[in-house]
């Protein structure tokens, strides 16, 4: 079975700093996999190369059995990959609704239509209430994103991804910012998406990570140190160094 | 919950229709004024034509001029060589001066607001000089005039008084509002907004900016051209100042008085700009500019969140563009 | 026509020692904040409407009348700097815009006002006119003198850059202002001095340069492309590169004047549009 997501020897470096460095990996169909790794280990430069937001220094990145590295991000996009921000990137002046129907415009490729109006698309209107019913945010469809909480604006964030019907979602920090209450709420919604959907996360806290993901990579120095299931990952003793180095130079 | 609730719903308000009635109103309560709310209804369509730049993409032009003095001198040109039919020259010049938007776009596109005011001015500075240069075909400094415009339809003379002029601008300028209205409540005027609100997740939601922006950009240019062509018919005559630097920045400055983002305010601000203009610079024409300039600079000091801020308080309020719950 | 060669050359370094000695405050205070202050070269009008009330009106001499130029432009900017500038920093390009288009409209009307729209005579010292022969080449002593004080003082600044504590901060805060603050730089004190500095030096220019560049009250409009074209071409918030981007559009606006008359300001304008798209994303993160 071919890889849903597959990178080889990926490479990126800014001046001297490699951030990236000769990184083989594979996300597989269906799978919810988390990418963990101390502070500075490369995992949003990686989300990043592979979204196409960065242009890799060396290697290549393939979609399925096709190499995407040299596509412009948008093309990524319209080929079933999205991301959301680790820093919340919305539409701040927009409402949900708006935003969501933008999204599912972009993905019907009827967003540069000058020959219909907006209020008149019911279909995307409709299937934009179904993804904001699915993340229970229909109380706050017509605030605009800005005034919402922030734990809600997480939620708008996953659901203008999902408006773009991925085949695979790059979510960087999903639950970052928000109450450790709320956040497990963030990743139910997250491991309740259909199996069509191939998800790769970057997440901090691994109570969540250990409890949702199936598969785990951990990222040192821009490199993968090492990769396997949960049990796995929460038995190796380089992993554990790692991280317990980590805490101590933090502490 | 309803749908309509929180989209821009397309239907024309009572407020618009109001407004238009009473600009065809105009025509009988100020005989006398024409002259005038026709330069309103020109400069007003000029400024609609930024606000899909600025309001809606979130673009900073400081060359909008470019756009409005191609089609200015473009119509001038045709009207005193021999073309004076009034809407093939107008069709002329929205053409010509959409060329110039477009191919002008992949260089006022491209860098950060900074690199994109300078490319704007800059452009627009060239076709200045390149206009005061080519004076055996714009008159140079002299500016253009012994143009010949046809009468309108072959029936309708443009009149001293400026009667013909102002119907014939009052029309094409709805019509072309018309079509910038529609623009703003299509599929594309979202992606716009969703542009001017964040460029970075437009691209992660799979939309091509650079794309959106040139069309957005080649639009307006066309809107701009066209209103500069109705500005050398009705006023027979086009000087430098088509293309000068203040045109582009009282144009700034009209429509973020009346409010960028919503179209009317375009047409608005253009009206109180005219007007307060005409009225203070009868007394002295220092003074206009010195309080013109404590003006705006009070606006953005006192506009809570900047300009842009205070702009979308102001539209939500008058329930004209989007409605915010 | 290459026999004027030399003297074009000089003519336009003399021209762009203005431009730089003008442009290096609005370079550092771009650099500084991301500030685009349009309204800059109402500083260098303020220095040379003081240099002319100051020698024509209480007869000093020339050499006081610039230093008075400098002080006096130097406290308007502070003063605006302080009252009204410090509030828009973060705002939107299209606030600053905006706010600094405002108030060049009011330095123009002011300037129309209370001096007239007429330009503006200058009183040069008898020392300083006439033409002296240097290398074969004759050049206006004037310009000479012109040349002289901007190269020594574009001198000292990069000295007061390099080689001072307060230069030092400065360093700090164009690199990253954040960082600097981090650091336990006051950056807007930084900045406060740095501006107040750069207009006062822009008065200088503005009162050096009546004889060359004249002086009405659209002044501030009038050259106001050339100095954001310094600085966005030289590299915001660097010496070296105003002073070599002021140069080669100096030398470039008088040769284009002298060899291409026809041309006019086209010139200029396109190397302009030239430049930036050389350096697309705009020279500001170029250098350093």
């Amino acid at each position: 079975m071919t890889a849903a997501l597959r990178t080889q020897g990926l490479s990126r470096s800014f001046g001297a700093l490699k951030a990236v460095r000769e990184v083989s990996f594979t996300l597989e169909p269906g799978a919810r996999h988390a990418l963990i790794g101390p502070n500075g280990a490369g995992k949003t430069t990686f989300v990043n190369l592979l979204t196409g937001a960065l242009p890799p220094s060396s290697g290549a990145v393939y979609l399925g059995a096709d190499e995407i590295t040299g596509l412009a991000q948008h093309e990524r996009v319209k080929r079933g990959m999205t991301r959301t921000f680790q820093i919340t990137t919305l539409f701040p002046g927009l409402t949900v609704l708006e935003s969501v129907v933008l999204a599912i415009f972009e993905r019907k490729g009827i967003a540069a239509s000058l020959q219909t109006r907006v209020a008149n698309r019911t279909a995307e209107i409709h299937e934009a209430i179904h993804i904001i019913r699915e993340l229970r945010l229909e109380r706050d469809a017509g605030s605009v994103t800005r005034s919402l909480p922030y734990g809600k604006q997480r939620l708008v964030e996953i659901a203008v991804a999902l408006a773009t019907r991925p085949r695979i979602l790059l979510l960087d920090e999903p639950a970052a910012g928000i109450p450790a209450a709320e956040s497990g709420e963030v990743f139910g919604v997250i491991a309740a998406l259909p199996r069509e959907v191939s998800v790769l996360f970057i997440e901090h806290d691994m109570d969540l990570v250990f409890r949702f993901a199936e598969r785990i990579t951990v990222l040192a120095q821009g490199s993968i140190l090492a990769e396997g299931t949960p049990q796995e990952i929460g038995a190796d003793p380089r992993v554990r160094e790692v991280y317990l180095g980590d805490e101590a130079a933090r502490g | 919950m309803s749908v309509a609730f929180s989209l821009p719903d397309a239907r024309w308000r009572a407020a618009e229709i109001a407004f238009w009635i009473a600009t065809g109103l105009v025509f009988f309560v100020f005989p006398s004024h024409l002259v005038l709310a026709s330069q309103v209804l020109i400069t007003g369509l000029f400024a609609v034509s930024l606000d899909l730049v600025l309001g809606y993409a979130g673009i900073v032009s400081l060359g909008h001029a470019a756009m409005f003095g191609t089609g200015a001198y473009v119509a001038g040109i045709l009207a005193r060589n021999g073309w004076g039919e009034p809407l093939s020259g107008l069709f002329a010049a929205g053409l010509a001066a959409a060329a110039v938007a477009f191919v002008t776009s992949f260089l006022a596109l491209r860098g950060e607001d900074l690199t994109r005011l300078m490319v704007t001015l800059g452009i627009s500075l060239l076709l200045y000089e390149a206009a005061n240069q080519a004076g055996v075909w714009t008159g140079g400094v002299d500016g253009l005039s012994d143009m010949q415009v046809r009468d309108l339809f072959g029936v309708f003379p443009f009149d001293i008084r400026g009667r013909t002029a102002y119907l014939y601008t009052l029309a094409v300028v709805f019509l072309v509002f018309c079509a910038a209205r529609r623009v703003v409540h299509s599929p594309f005027g979202l992606s716009l907004r969703g542009i001017r609100e964040s460029p970075r997740r437009m691209a992660a939601i799979g939309s091509p900016v650079q794309r959106r922006l040139v069309v957005v950009y080649t639009l307006a240019g066309a809107m701009a051209g066209i209103a500069g062509a109705l500005l050398a018919q009705t006023t027979q005559f086009v000087g430098l100042e088509v293309l000068g630097f203040s045109r582009s920045a009282d144009l700034l400055i009209m429509l973020v008085l009346g409010g960028a983002g919503w179209l009317y305010g375009g047409l608005v601000g253009a009206a109180l700009f005219l007007v307060a203009q005409s009225l203070l610079s009868r007394l002295n024409p220092v003074y206009w500019e010195f309080w013109l300039g404590l003006l705006i600079v009070l606006v953005v000091l006192l506009a809570r969140g900047g300009i842009n801020g205070a702009l979308t308080r102001v539209s939500a309020r008058l329930g004209l563009a989007r409605r915010q719950a | 026509m290459l026999s004027a060669l030399p003297g074009v050359l000089f003519d336009g370094v003399a021209y762009g020692s203005l431009l730089f000695l003008i442009s290096i405050g609005l370079s550092v205070t771009l650099g500084l904040m991301n500030f685009i202050n349009l309204a800059h070269g109402a500083f260098a009008m303020v220095g040379g409407y003081a240099c002319v009330v100051a020698t024509l009106r209480y007869g000093l001499p020339f050499g006081v009348a610039l230093v008075v130029a400098f002080a006096v432009a130097a406290i308007a900017g502070g003063v605006l700097e302080r009252v009204l500038y410090r509030r828009l920093y973060g705002r939107s390009p299209l606030d600053q815009v905006l706010f600094t288009i405002g108030l060049t409209f009011m330095s123009i009307a002011a300037a129309t006002w209370v001096f007239g729209s007429g330009q503006q005579p200058v009183r040069l010292p008898d020392t300083l006119l006439g033409q002296t022969r240097i290398l074969g080449v004759d050049v206006g002593i004037y310009r000479l003198f012109l040349i002289a004080i901007v190269f020594a003082l574009a001198s000292g600044l990069a000295l007061l850059v390099t080689r001072t504590r307060f230069g030092a901060r400065i360093r700090a805060s164009v690199d990253d202002a954040r960082t600097a603050a981090g650091l336990g730089i006051d950056v807007e004190r930084v900045f406060s001095v740095t501006f107040t500095l750069g207009s006062g030096l822009a008065g200088l220019g503005g009162a050096l340069g009546i004889d060359v560049l004249g002086l009405d009250p659209t002044f501030p409009l009038k050259y106001m492309v050339y100095f954001l074209l310094v600085v966005v071409v030289g590299g915001a918030g660097t010496i070296v590169g105003t002073l070599c981007a002021a140069m080669v559009l100096g030398i470039f606006d008088v040769a284009g004047k002298y060899y291409v008359p026809w041309a006019g300001a086209f010139v200029i304008y396109a190397l302009m549009v030239a430049l930036l798209l050389l350096f697309p994303r705009g020279l500001l993160r170029r250098i350093r």
